[in-house]
């Protein structure tokens, strides 16, 4: 298992390399230098600035000086906003997009699986149907035109929710988490769907049956474990799509997160602060990624084994 | 004598492969729906320029905003413009992203795909291997970064979602040519002193079109929904030009007066993305393709 890990993580280092790289040298050979903005820069002010952000130094000296500075955890300087770091703003920012995260992760678990599951059991129903193209909308309904939607009906014209805000207010981080949530839920629905109907076909689900289990508990303690396995499998690649969902979920109710940092970063072309959040954001999905499969390994005794260890 | 021969040729004639799941596809009342209209958009996205009630930068300052009427059937925009010729005209930059992307990744995958299968070996294992560490790579993000350091064009646009959606296709494509190479065809082929670029695209590709058509229709959809979505956070398309996603995204900013603005554009794209994914599922089902397309 260990072994699994490591070898995993070593995989890793590369894809995480490459992403430091592409993004350093695409940031680098983008059109318009930093400074270009403002207008007339005393000539002097502008050889300091170039200096402190490195600037005068050919490019390879930058590279190798930027890996070394993010190797002591330093993402760097903003461009735009002197004084202020971009370690600085992601731990500004990281707190309310990783809260918003959890809970839409829990929606799209929650929701989602128990939906999934409720779905399979009586296959081809109006128990299966009624869920199941529920899913389908959530899938085909984007975050951006879902989100306002819900702000149209709960926000604006019943007024249960509020419309925008993060902790501000009590239940403004109800329509954000849903949002979010809801076209995961739906993907988790489908998932879950798919899995228990296999699992519940399979001969060990006969012999619990057969040994007289009653209903609920052949599929909590027998089906539930095998059924949910391909929702697992998805959880790395959904927490991409999260990220993803985030900048507009922040942008539409304005929460001070990460994600609306980074669009902001994209708008005003702060190219450090790109830079180093794709860097930190990259590093985070990789990793993601990682767990997501140990955690499937891990849970799969077919795979486990394989590992020599259980 | 004759005559048996000659009937028993005519009822083999019958029932084709496409025949067989065209029939099937046609009992699927959902994907019917789909195909209908996905069939009537691309129609109304081609004759825009003809059929369009305005022109598309007619404004009307005085009007302002108006809700659905006889004139303005979805109504007009802040600007007093008609908002069904601004949906027409979206909607025809959002199809031919949707298209034009998806046909740039079903190039470069199917390629990459069926070469990696084909050739084996080592030359398979770094192609694949290439693939499956592009797999972990945030594709959000870079075409964000994308597009802010090369400037928003619809060019780039299309290229930089195409080079993402690529992968799984290439995946499908080289499990197919895996199996496809064991068989007969292939080895007469090759006897044959056929070229490799032959084999794979004159024997190989058209017996794996089941799997390349139904990924295909699965794949628009998500190239679709990747521009809205870049629209919308306003990285995408730019004005004067429109899609549905930029009018999403202003709709989103006036729904408190004018929730038409949002509704209908969020409509078409739902509606189109609907139509979509109902017929993937049924060219899956019709075509019996199964394995990773999920």
């Amino acid at each position: 298992m260990w072994k699994f890990v490591a070898s995993r993580l070593l995989q890793a280092v590369p894809v995480i390399l490459a992403v430091i790289t592409v993004t350093f040298f695409l940031v680098r050979v983008a059109p318009g230098g930093p400074f270009d903005s403002e207008k007339a820069v005393i000539p002097e002010v502008k050889a300091a600035l170039e200096a402190q952000y490195r600037l005068d130094q050919p490019l390879f000296q930058q590279y190798v000086a930027y890996l070394g500075d993010l190797a002591q955890g330093e993402l760097g300087p903003s461009f735009k906003y002197p004084g202020r770091s971009v370690n600085e703003l992601i731990a500004a920012g990281l707190p309310a997009t990783a809260e918003l995260g959890l809970y839409a992760l829990l929606v799209a678990i929650c929701i989602g699986g128990v939906a999934g599951v409720i779905a399979s059991l009586k296959p081809n129903t109006a128990q299966d149907y009624i869920p199941m193209s529920l899913a389908m909308i959530g899938i085909c309904m984007p975050t951006f035109l879902l989100g306002p939607l819900l702000v149209l009906v709960f926000g604006i014209h019943l007024e249960w929710l509020p419309v925008s805000g993060w902790g501000d207010m009590p239940g403004d981080k109800l329509l954000p988490s849903l949002t979010l949530g809801a076209a995961y839920a739906a993907y988790v629905a489908r998932l879950s769907r798919a899995g228990m109907l296999e699992v519940l076909s399979q001969d060990y689900i006969r012999t619990a049956r057969a040994k007289g289990l009653p209903e609920w508990q052949v599929i909590t303690r027998h089906a539930l474990r095998g059924g949910l396995m391909p929702v697992v499998a998805f959880l790395g690649p959904a927490f991409a799509g999260l990220l993803a969902g985030s900048f507009v979920v922040e942008t539409i109710f304005q929460i001070p997160g990460l994600g609306r940092f980074y669009v902001q970063a994209a708008f005003n072309r702060d190219y450090t602060m790109i830079l180093g959040t794709t860097v930190f954001l990259s590093t985070l999905i990789v990793l993601f990624n990682l767990a997501s499969d140990v955690l499937a390994a891990w849970l799969n005794p077919r795979l486990r084994s394989q590992f020599g260890e259980a | 004598m004759n005559e048996p021969i000659l009937e028993a040729g005519a009822v083999e004639q019958g029932t084709s492969l496409w025949k067989d799941a065209w029939i099937r596809l046609r009992r699927n009342r959902l994907a019917v729906f789909g195909l209908v209209v996905l069939v009537s958009f691309v129609i109304l996205a081609l004759l825009t320029p003809w059929i369009a009630p305005y022109a598309y930068d007619d404004q009307n300052l005085d009007l302002g905003a108006t809700p659905p009427s006889a004139a303005h059937w979805l109504g007009t925009d802040i600007f007093g413009r008609d908002l069904l010729t601004q949906i027409l005209y979206g909607g025809r930059i959002s199809l031919a992203v949707g298209f034009v992307a998806t046909a740039v990744a079903l190039l470069i995958g199917v390629t990459w795909g069926a070469v990696a299968g084909y050739v084996g070996g080592r030359v398979d294992a770094v192609m694949m291997r290439l693939v499956d560490i592009l797999y972990a790579l945030p594709f959000m993000i870079f075409i964000v970064l994308l597009m802010v350091v090369f400037g928003r064009n619809l060019l780039l646009l299309f290229l930089a979602i195409g080079a993402v959606e690529w992968l799984t296709m290439a995946r499908i494509m080289r499990g197919q040519v895996q199996t496809l190479r064991q068989q007969e065809f292939v080895e007469a082929a090759v006897s044959l002193g056929l070229s490799p670029a032959t084999i794979i695209w004159r024997h190989l590709v058209p017996n794996a079109l089941g799997p390349i058509i139904v990924y295909t229709t699965l794949t628009i959809p998500s190239v679709m929904l990747l521009e809205a979505f870049l629209s919308f956070l306003g990285l995408g398309v730019q004005p004067p030009q429109t899609s549905w996603g930029l009018l999403i995204s202003y709709g989103a900013e006036t729904m408190e007066e004018y929730p038409w603005l949002l509704i209908f554009p969020g409509a078409a794209l739902t509606l189109t993305l609907f139509a979509l994914n109902f017929l993937g599922d049924g060219l899956r089902d019709a075509l019996d393709v199964r394995g990773s397309t999920d």
